[in-house]
């Protein structure tokens, strides 16, 4: 047994050092639950960036990269530790693109991730109780914290003349988040936050939270919600009750349904979600068309750029050991170095194993700012006649 | 002025859908009431028994707006009601052909019949899965408001609007025409009378030459009946899911029970006073308050409870009842 303990060491640090190796990426999303319509969409764009690499050759000496998929669940902390804990142990990962919503996020990383030592990014975590969680350098994500949102929607209320709103609310990590950080921005610059409440998805029936929310008053409803749930329940309820009639939508509202379920009757309303503009977005979305998927999907673009910049981290250090190659992905990720944009994966790779220094770009303008998440640039949308009509970026 | 506006949010917020709801309730509670009178337990499938009868409705209405038929004004779902209503009846009746007459025949305590009707409960909630999905569906079609908030505006100049769908006048229409028709059934035919007779005494009611499978067989009929039209009206108003008809078990038994198990006229008025309860303690009164009495101001939104606990609402009347009046409000039978 000792012999066979030490025949699996020297076998692990051998595969840790040079050499060809297979390298394999776990994909941790939420393939069913409250997300699962944006689950494929996002596996793709990490496979994309996983693929561009391989056939590169040029990582860690000709080393090709494989990904393994695994179910989050979105909603299920447990099941979602459980797909973690499998990807480590059982398929050895070298890394980890995930996990897809917040709380799932968080239970996965301090259970399994962190014990182990491997490296998450997360192209869609937004909570901002991932900005401050313990994790050892080994966490970080490609999309803004929530944090960051609450400040943009705040401005974009306020310069509509809009100075108080009520705000609910899905009852989980992401919705809680966004909605105190809103409150927090909002207020300090003179906003009154008439009531901040809940709402659980999945239920048949919205009147009594909309007359809770209308009792409270206010010139607009912030809806920090989901479209496909308990979000799109509260605007109906509150449009058949006459309780509000405009809305101000954060980045789980914004989508196709909105405007298939509402219509007109939401004209006016607005809000905003995480997407880049520029040459990067563009040219991401060519590749994904090229290569046989939607990459305006949400967090499509996120979910390559997490993977581009684990591989890229990987060349960087010289190895994919994740206690090795996790103090490299700041440096990749930022300033100085070459431009990198989508596509661009085996240049960077040349300059990297040519002794050089990059700056990802990505599809998505990768800039990490504090503890290794994206600076984040957000469209302001409104409705015009029934439809999301983009305004601006900020 | 202030009074009227006060009145207005009354209706629009507290008034008009508690009793929706308590109508819906009212519904589910009699078929409950029925099944416990006659065949003495405690039908935990009712509320599956609700979602299947809803969604056989819904694929009707669906097959009816693919060939063009609808209902003008109304929903089209009206039309589909009959039809799904004798296909839930037929599934109730094999239910109890193939479950319920083996527990019966034996003579099987009350509490065994329970716990197969949880069984049948399960199943039912997978056939109902697997016949239509989980998603959420709206099949209401037709004219959506009778008042909308912002012709009320217009006509009455006031700042507060109204709103009255017509899925909440047809919810209370619809009660109250299934209620006389149960009534007249109970209390005039020589059937209702059968039943009832069943339900007082079963030994007396066997002696008199009453075929007992007969009523059971049209117990089941009437309850599946009560159970597809509640089930459709809750559905239109709201929206249809599966899984919401299990949560509304607990407020259905809840009315059952408040009246008194087994007492019609105590589901009625269990079902309102559940729901009204249940508005009343999750609204806050604040804005109200503010039209009626503006020298008073209070510090919160004088709501008691948030709305996240609706459902604690019902755990309570229940707990309380059954500690205080176990036979209920109309001297039921008691749990």
């Amino acid at each position: 047994m000792k012999k066979l303990l030490l025949a699996t060491a020297a076998g692990a640090l051998l595969a840790g050092a040079a050499g060809a190796e297979e390298i394999k990426l776990g994909v941790s999303l939420g393939f069913t639950g409250p997300l699962e319509s944006m689950a494929p969409g996002m596996q793709s764009g990490a496979e994309l960036a996983m693929k561009e690499v391989s056939d590169s050759g040029l990582l860690l000496d000709g080393s090709t990269v494989t990904s393994v998929t695994g179910d989050s669940t979105c909603i299920d902390a447990a099941a979602a530790t459980a797909t973690v804990e499998r990807l480590i142990t059982a398929e050895n990962v070298k890394g980890i693109v995930g996990g897809m919503c917040s709380g799932e996020t968080i239970a996965s990383l301090e259970n399994v991730a962190k014990p182990n030592g491997i490296v998450m990014i997360s192209p869609s975590a937004t909570s901002p109780a991932l900005s401050t969680i313990e994790d050892d350098g080994l966490f970080f994500r490609t999309s803004p914290s929530d944090a960051r949102q609450g400040e943009v929607m705040a401005n974009i209320i306020m310069e509509r003349g809009i100075d108080t709103v009520a705000v609910t609310y899905t009852n989980n990590d992401y919705g809680k988040g966004l909605a105190d950080s809103f409150q927090a921005a909002f207020e300090e610059k003179g906003g009154t936050v008439t009531v901040n409440s809940a709402h659980d998805d999945g239920k048949a029936d919205y009147s009594a939270e909309v007359a809770a929310l209308s009792a409270a008053g206010g010139d607009a409803l912030v809806v920090a919600g989901y479209v496909d749930q308990g979000g799109s329940g509260i605007v109906r309820a509150a449009l058949d009750t006459g309780a509000f009639d405009t809305f101000v939508f954060p980045d789980g509202m914004v989508g196709q349904a909105l405007e298939d379920n509402f219509g007109t009757e939401i004209e006016g309303s607005f809000g905003q979600n995480p997407a880049a503009e520029g040459e990067g977005r563009e040219t991401y979305l060519s590749m994904a068309e090229e290569a046989g998927f939607d990459g305006s999907g949400a967090f499509s673009a996120e979910a390559y750029d997490a993977a581009a910049l684990m591989l890229l981290a990987m060349a960087k250090a010289g190895s994919s050991d994740p206690a090795t190659y996790k103090g490299s992905i700041m440096d990749v990720a930022n300033e100085p170095g070459e431009k990198i944009m989508p596509g661009d994966l085996a240049k960077a790779l040349e300059i990297i194993n040519g002794g050089g220094d990059v700056d990802y770009v990505g599809a998505t303008a990768v800039e990490m700012v504090g503890e290794g998440e994206s600076a984040g640039v957000y469209r302001e949308i409104q409705f015009t006649d029934g439809k999301i009509e983009v305004v601006g970026y900020r | 002025m202030d009074i009227l506006n006060a009145l207005v949010v009354f209706l629009n917020f507290v008034f008009i859908p508690a009793a929706a709801y308590g109508a819906q309730l009212a519904l589910g509670a009699l078929g409950v009431t029925l099944i416990y009178g006659i065949l003495r337990f405690s039908n935990f499938a009712h509320g599956d028994t609700m979602a299947i009868g809803t969604a056989i409705v819904i694929l009707l209405t669906w097959g009816l707006q693919a060939i063009g038929i609808t209902a003008g004004p109304l929903p089209t779902a009206l039309i589909a009601l009959p039809l799904g209503i004798a296909l839930t009846a037929l599934l109730v009746l094999g239910t109890d052909r193939a479950v319920y007459r083996f527990y019966r025949r034996q003579k099987a305590a009350p509490i065994i019949l329970v716990m197969a009707s949880v069984g049948v409960m399960f199943v039912m909630n997978g056939l109902t899965r697997l016949l239509i999905g989980v998603d959420e569906y709206r099949f209401d079609d037709g004219e959506r408001f009778i008042i909308d908030v912002r012709s009320f505006r217009e006509m009455t100049g006031l700042p507060e609007g109204l709103a009255l769908r017509s899925t909440q006048a047809l919810t209370l229409v619809v009660a109250v025409l299934v209620v006389i028709a149960l009534f007249w059934f109970l209390n005039r035919t020589k059937s209702g009378k059968a039943m009832r007779a069943y339900s007082d005494n079963e030994d007396l009611a066997l002696l008199s030459g009453i075929d007992p499978e007969r009523v059971v067989r049209l117990t089941w009929i009437i309850a599946a009946g009560l159970a597809t039209i509640a089930g459709t009206l809750y559905g239109l108003d709201k929206s249809f899911k599966a899984f919401n008809y299990f949560q509304i078990l607990l407020p259905i038994f809840a009315a059952a029970i408040v009246g008194g198990l087994g007492n019609p006229v105590g589901a009625i008025a269990g079902g309102f006073l559940v729901a009204f309860s249940e508005v009343a303690v999750t609204y806050p009164w604040i804005k109200i308050v503010g039209y009626v009495a503006p020298w008073y101001e209070p510090g919160g939104l004088m709501q008691l409870l948030g709305t996240e606990y609706k459902f604690a609402v019902s755990f309570v009347i229940l707990i309380v009842v059954l500690l205080f009046r176990p036979t209920g409000l109309f001297r039921g039978r008691s749990v």
